[in-house]
């Protein structure tokens, strides 16, 4: 009973932030919205018993990209923008993002599964504790897409170098 | 789930947390005395010395002033963030005590994830400080926030990097575990076999706190006091107490990752046996003091870094020290494990 009370108070609070998020003209008032969705959804991952996973998700996501994002919101001034409009105008646009939504609805419905047991149940989580249950499925199972994933972070940063040292050469001559 | 609690280990809970609450907020208190008698004496001057006797009742007489001061809130800032963020503050750095094990088995919440617990909140509390910067409305105090989001930004990397090796040498995230495989080490304390990390998480630690020589987002030669300019009384206070408690947390967090937390070497254990008669808890505080004093003895050596050397510090020297020292751990563990 309180963990349905829980979990209701945490979907609440994420759908209602996040609509909250999207909904304001100022950027950092926004960001702020978003955090606090952010922080729910830890909450909703430390109602699944996933401890790891919800603190990861405050580290990486509230701790780090949400910062990152906020700094850029500073350092761009935004003045302009806010006076601006926030939602889309143009109907056509509209319809596209409605018929995307429906088609990432129809997606998650096909694959949705009721009572779905996989190897890792509670009991065998509890046990072994998550963050090794964690580790042992990344590094053994999921091993390939967690490389090609690591490749891809590598790009930026490459691209990142290379702008740097390009203006370096820039800068001198 | 057999996780119910009765009557009295509720209440004996709640009076072990208000225990560690009053006993952190007695320490903040006599630390800012301990600065300022510390660094009076390092610049050959007596520190305060009128209230009491040497002066010990500072605190208390600082803490009454305080008390009596106006809440002034600027008509331009934005009232409920500007309001919020010293709670945001203090609040998130408070949380971190009921993670820290003080002694064998007195602890409020032995989680898991411990070490991630802590940098998470941390990483929350900075939202304080930018919102502060942000919603005052002011410039020195904006730039304050800026620079806070900057420097945390690039100290958090290198803090991870180097808990990232503690954790792995232990092979555990909670921090009990963590000073128990320190004990059965062969050092006693990783310290010694984890010197580059240990040098990268002081520094960070630092940097982490806003202490000097990494104050700059409330650098008062250029900044008035950086985010802090537009508050005063208690909201003011309750910064103060956020960064004293923050000290502390990061102390405790040397103390448990790479001093040995409540622990003492099994080898000096050998050479002098009565030292075993000394419980856990003072060997904790000990450690907790010998960090607290060298942000004080930092505070009063060194000067204040300049912001671009800051960041070139953090990111060109401590992350890349934070990798070579990870890579250095997962091979002595490949090898010798």
């Amino acid at each position: 009973m309180v963990l349905q009370g829980l979990f209701l108070y945490f979907a609440l609070m994420i759908l209602g932030t996040g609509i909250l998020g999207i909904t304001q003209k100022n950027p950092v008032k926004s960001l702020l919205w978003i955090l606090l969705t952010f922080v729910h959804l830890g909450g909703l991952y430390l109602l699944l018993n996933a401890e790891f996973l919800a603190v990861v998700q405050i580290i990486v996501y509230a701790g780090a990209i949400l910062v990152m994002f906020l700094f850029v919101i500073f350092l761009l001034d935004l003045k302009e923008e806010e006076k601006g409009e926030v939602f889309l105008k143009s109907w056509q646009l509209r319809v596209w993002a409605i018929l995307l939504l429906v088609f990432f609805l129809v997606i998650g419905g096909l694959n949705y599964k009721i009572f779905y047991q996989g190897p890792y149940t509670i009991e065998f989580i509890e046990k072994e504790g998550h963050s090794k249950a964690l580790g042992l499925v990344l590094f053994s199972d999921y091993v390939y897409p967690l490389i090609l994933l690591g490749f891809i972070l590598l790009v930026p940063l490459i691209g990142i170098g290379i702008m740097l040292f390009g203006r370096k050469t820039n800068g001198s001559s | 789930m057999d996780r119910t609690l009765d009557f009295y280990q509720f209440g004996f809970l709640v009076l072990k947390t208000v225990f560690i609450f009053a006993i952190t907020l007695v320490h903040v208190a006599f630390t800012t005395y301990a600065e300022r008698k510390i660094i009076g004496r390092a610049q050959a001057r007596f520190g305060p010395k009128e209230v009491g006797p040497h002066g010990i009742l500072q605190p208390l007489a600082d803490f009454l002033k305080i008390f009596g001061k106006e809440d002034i809130i600027p008509q331009s800032a934005y009232q409920p963030v500007f309001k919020i963020a010293p709670i945001i503050v203090f609040a998130f750095t408070a949380v971190n005590l009921t993670v820290i094990p003080f002694e064998q088995g007195f602890i409020l919440a032995d989680l898991n994830v411990g070490v991630l617990f802590i940098l998470a909140s941390a990483s929350l509390a900075v939202y304080g400080i930018i919102l502060a910067g942000w919603s005052s409305n002011s410039r020195y105090s904006f730039l304050g926030g800026l620079r806070s989001a900057a420097q945390v930004l690039s100290y958090e990397i290198a803090l991870t990097l180097s808990l990232a090796s503690v954790v792995l040498m232990a092979g555990s995230l909670k921090l009990s575990d963590i000073v128990v495989a320190q004990h059965n080490s062969f050092f006693g304390f990783y310290a010694i076999p984890q010197i580059i990390g240990f040098v990268v998480f002081v520094i960070a630690a630092f940097a982490e706190t806003n202490r000097t020589p990494f104050d700059l987002p409330e650098a008062e030669t250029e900044l008035v006091a950086g985010y802090l300019t537009e508050y005063s009384a208690f909201r003011y206070a309750l910064f103060f107490l956020g960064e004293y408690t923050a000290m502390y947390i990061m102390a405790s967090l040397a103390a448990l990752c790479y001093l040995g937390g409540w622990t003492v070497p099994k080898y000096v254990i050998a050479i002098l046996p009565f030292l075993k008669w000394i419980p856990g808890w003072v060997w904790f505080l000990l450690k907790v003091y010998l960090f607290i004093f060298l942000y004080i003895w930092v505070r009063a050596t060194f000067p204040r870094y300049r912001f671009d050397q800051l960041l070139s510090l953090g990111w060109k020297v401590l992350i890349p020290l934070g990798f070579v020292n990870l890579f250095i751990t997962i091979l002595f563990k490949k090898l010798f494990a």
